[in-house]
């Protein structure tokens, strides 16, 4: 039975009556690409600081690769990698020397700082970039740059916040494989996220928080089948005709979720029926069937979608 | 950069030259070898009051670098140690500047003067404790200007600089004991001159407990400004 390198119980953050985290217990295991999906405001940051040691613990108990966060926050941080929300690199040096000077707070040598920092640009193909200014870098590299930071010390979690939110599509998918590649060779990794494909295409296993509290927890798999199931149907029609739609497809829909004038229809395997046969139902506007996904999970669970804090 | 080089002996060549033509002799000396020293002071005191205001405000709030350092083995406390060390540095440094020039300009009477990077050290850390208490507290960058005007440059005017304080009122006199440029001025111009006396340890006594006393603050305002 693997011992977690993550546990946490009861975890308390208030903010004097505002609670940000109201009592989460979790788990992370070794080599675990372990998902904290949510809206915005949800808590997603507030808990991973704490698991990083940079917020404290308000009540209950957190333990980070068998320290205490409250007792041992210098002795963790040596252990942990960590890329915030926002690029906080310093604009001042070059791309080189915002690793050195990083790894300095790890009481690394520089020469090993070096060694380590060349490696690492190059894993993240930045090394034609080394001297120049990090002012002069795209959001997509400065990211990588972020990233190639939180790995300096040769951390055994790296804990990302939001890693590519503000990022075109391409170097999302840049740091995507970025990732799968670290968790090839055996890094844990922690990561909020409110992008489902982020959380879907990453995550071994996951938990969906709102408003502070875990609202359900698994493997995306696992999620999607227990609470939609494989093919959604997405339709627009006028409301009054919602009612005797659904009496009419009956069995073939698992469930539904109405979200403003959509109706998301959770199809059973034989739902392919109910898609050909509304083809001759008239008032449909708009009309769609598409394989089942987290944010379905998260529209039947919370009532609105996860980029609706935004 | 070069700001803090310039300003000072900008000030110098017009008060000290333009000014001094038709002012006569200050306690024996002539009005620019009396405002020297007072010059070496005023830069030491710029440069760490801005590296701690601005430098630092720039770092902490639009870089938050502040943050990626406390997300490694850091606290807070030595984050913002290390750069109130970095703006007293500076202040030593600029300061020492300042007095090789008058020097070239043979505007240094005393061997003593050699003591002066140990004042700067003193007047360093006072004036960038001063800064950084600022920075803890502002909501955004504009209100530095407060800090400026409201303490930097009534220091700068009412220390002893320019002219000695002795002929103003009674309260003024008192009133100056509290601003610690005017104790930097006095030790500073004590130096050049080699006026030594054992008086001048207390003001040394003065400006070493201001930085006891400041010292905490700046660190526990930024730990409430992080969240932390």
């Amino acid at each position: 039975m693997k011992e977690p390198i993550v546990m946490a119980k009861n975890l308390r953050k208030s903010y004097g009556d505002l609670q940000a985290v109201k009592g989460i217990d979790f788990k992370i295991y070794q080599g675990e690409c372990f998902g904290i999906l949510g809206p915005n405001g949800a808590g997603k940051t507030t808990t991973v600081a704490m698991l990083y040691c940079f917020l404290p613990v308000t009540k209950g108990h957190l333990e980070v690769l068998g320290m205490d966060v409250t007792n041992s926050p210098r002795q963790i941080k040596m252990k942990l990698g960590v890329v915030p929300q926002e690029n906080n690199l310093d604009l001042e040096l070059t791309v080189l020397e915002n690793l050195i000077i990083y790894a300095s707070y790890f009481d690394i040598k520089k020469r090993t700082a070096e060694k380590k920092a060349l490696e690492l640009l190059a894993f993240f193909n930045l090394m034609e970039k080394k001297d120049i200014n990090v002012e002069q870098l795209s959001g997509g590299m400065k990211r990588r740059l972020a990233l190639a930071r939180g790995l300096i010390n040769s951390p055994e979690m790296l804990i990302l916040d939001e890693p590519t939110t503000g990022l075109d599509p391409e170097a999302r998918h840049i740091i995507w494989q970025h990732l799968r590649l670290l968790k090839q060779q055996g890094l844990t990794i922690v990561l909020t996220t409110h992008y489902l494909e982020e959380a879907s295409q990453l995550c071994d296993y996951l938990f969906i928080i709102d408003q502070g509290e875990i609202i359900e927890r698994g493997s995306p798999r696992e999620l999607v089948e227990k609470h939609i199931g494989r093919y959604v149907l997405e339709l627009e029609l006028p409301a009054e005709k919602h009612q005797c739609l659904l009496e009419e497809l009956d069995s073939n829909v698992k469930g539904y979720k109405l979200l403003g004038n959509t109706l998301y229809l959770y199809l059973n395997s034989e739902g392919q029926y109910a898609a050909t046969k509304l083809q001759q139902y008239p008032y449909i506007s708009y009309q769609l069937l598409r394989p089942a996904n987290l944010e379905d999970v998260f529209l039947k669970l919370t009532g609105k979608g996860l980029l609706g804090g935004e | 950069m070069t700001f803090y080089f310039i300003e000072p002996l900008l000030y110098l060549s017009a008060m000290g030259l333009g000014l001094g033509a038709f002012i006569g002799e200050i306690n024996g000396t002539s009005y620019v070898q009396f405002i020297a020293p007072g010059i070496i002071a005023s830069s030491a005191m710029w440069a760490a009051a801005s590296e701690s205001t601005y430098g630092s405000f720039v770092k902490m709030h639009y870089q938050k670098i502040y943050h990626a350092m406390v997300a490694a083995p850091l606290s807070i406390e030595e984050v913002v140690a290390g750069e109130i060390l970095y703006a007293a540095f500076k202040a030593v440094i600029y300061g020492s500047i300042i007095l090789l020039v008058i020097t070239a300009f043979g505007l240094v009477a005393s061997p003593w003067a050699l003591l002066t990077p140990l004042v700067l050290v003193l007047a360093g850390f006072v004036f960038a404790l001063l800064g950084m208490i600022w920075t803890g507290l502002v909501p955004n960058i504009d209100t530095f200007s407060f800090f400026f005007t409201l303490v930097v440059t009534p220091m700068f005017l009412f220390s002893g600089v320019f002219f000695p304080i002795d002929n103003l009122p009674g309260f003024v006199q008192i009133a100056a004991w509290f601003l610690p440029l005017f104790h930097v001025v006095v030790l500073l111009r004590s130096l050049v001159f080699g006026e030594i006396g054992l008086y001048l340890l207390t003001h040394v006594g003065i400006l070493i407990l201001t930085i006891v006393i400041l010292f905490p603050f700046p660190q526990r305002l930024m730990r409430k400004r992080l969240g932390i």
